[in-house]
């Protein structure tokens, strides 16, 4: 434990686009967590030109903890989520990717538990999970729950991927792991997260699961309409149709 | 073998058998007395599978935790994170 302690890096990859609010809030918290549970590591937010000024605060960010812990690896305009993290990898440090969303949905006092359970097992990629065990999500209508689910039991029916979340995006990855595992996926939008697991299958990658407790947005918009439930359902036949 | 190729034979040969045993391919003692119940087990499975999905998802929905002092517990780092956040030098917008 404490050779892991010396050893390894932490890489957080944070895109981010209009999160102005959510910004410094994420960051105190990954920054407090982290410290106070002694791993090393380093944010690398990667901002897709938000026309909301998310990097100046992000610039502002960095005076105050540090070029070294907070990384700044803007893009010009939105580009993919894929796209995202093979820019943030190439600037990583750490041996160790962690990736999640930078609206508060993904809490980094979840962090440290999945660097615990990674260690204890050598896990290729350890995943939140919102379904099984203490997992939740707080701020979601019965509808919404009813549409995850209904969503997630088709998931595990068709596919018996053998992890609980598919959809979700707080993942922690070992660095070549996640470089190949992006290279290997085509999708898009959230089925790309599916397709990234069920990639991790077919080549043997071991994966963990941690229960998390998913707060939708506290603030801005969170989005379940029906063109997100379309996508859905063409990405679960794609997946149907290449899952081994 | 994808999972698609994995259902198309699973249903593939349930379905032969079935379809054996309909057209009396197959014929026992067993298929000659109980030949309605085999004609439809296949609507029977399907309702039975309807009713255990219908009834796991529902109660999945219901049983899926709110994690309300999750909620709490975050909008109090909030406010945590602002107030350290402007002692460190950091200036919000709003």
């Amino acid at each position: 434990m404490p050779d892991a302690l010396t050893t390894n890096k932490y890489s957080i990859l944070l895109p981010t686009y209009n999160e102005v609010e959510n910004l410094p809030i994420i960051i105190w918290l990954i920054v407090t967590y982290m410290q106070k549970s002694g791993y090393d590591f380093e944010i690398i937010v990667i901002d897709d030109g938000s026309p909301d000024g998310t990097l100046e605060v992000a610039q502002e960010l960095q005076k105050v903890y540090g070029t070294s812990k907070i990384l700044l690896r803007p893009r010009e305009k939105k580009l993919g989520l894929g796209t995202a993290y093979i820019h943030g990898i190439k600037h990583a440090t750490g041996n160790f990717i962690i990736i999640m969303d930078a609206d508060l949905s993904h809490h980094p006092k979840y962090i440290p538990e999945f660097i615990k359970l990674q260690e204890a097992h050598n896990y290729d990629v350890v995943t939140g999970t919102r379904y099984v065990g203490d997992g939740g999500v707080h701020g979601w209508d019965f509808k919404r729950k009813l549409i995850s689910r209904g969503a997630n039991f088709l998931t595990q029916l068709l596919l018996r991927p053998g992890v609980s979340d598919l959809t979700g995006s707080f993942r922690l990855y070992k660095k070549d792991v996640l470089h190949k595992l992006i290279q290997s996926c085509i999708s898009k939008g959230y089925v790309f997260q599916m397709e990234m697991i069920i990639r991790a299958r077919q080549f043997n990658y071991t994966i963990g699961e941690v229960p998390i407790a998913f707060v939708d947005r506290v603030y801005g918009e969170s989005k379940l309409g029906g063109s997100e439930i379309i996508q859905f359902a063409s990405g679960l036949l794609y997946l149907f149709d290449i899952h081994r | 073998m994808t999972k698609f190729m994995e259902w198309l034979t699973v249903i593939g040969c349930v379905f032969c058998i079935w379809a054996a045993l309909v057209t009396n391919k197959i014929e026992t003692s067993f298929t000659r007395d109980h030949y309605t119940s085999i004609l439809f087990s296949p609507i029977i499975a399907l309702g039975l599978f309807g009713v255990y999905a219908v009834t796991t998802v529902l109660y999945k929905t219901f049983t899926f935790n709110n994690c309300e002092e999750a909620a709490v517990q975050l909008q109090k780092e909030i406010e945590m994170a602002k107030d350290d956040l402007k002692q460190l030098g950091f200036n919000f917008k709003n």
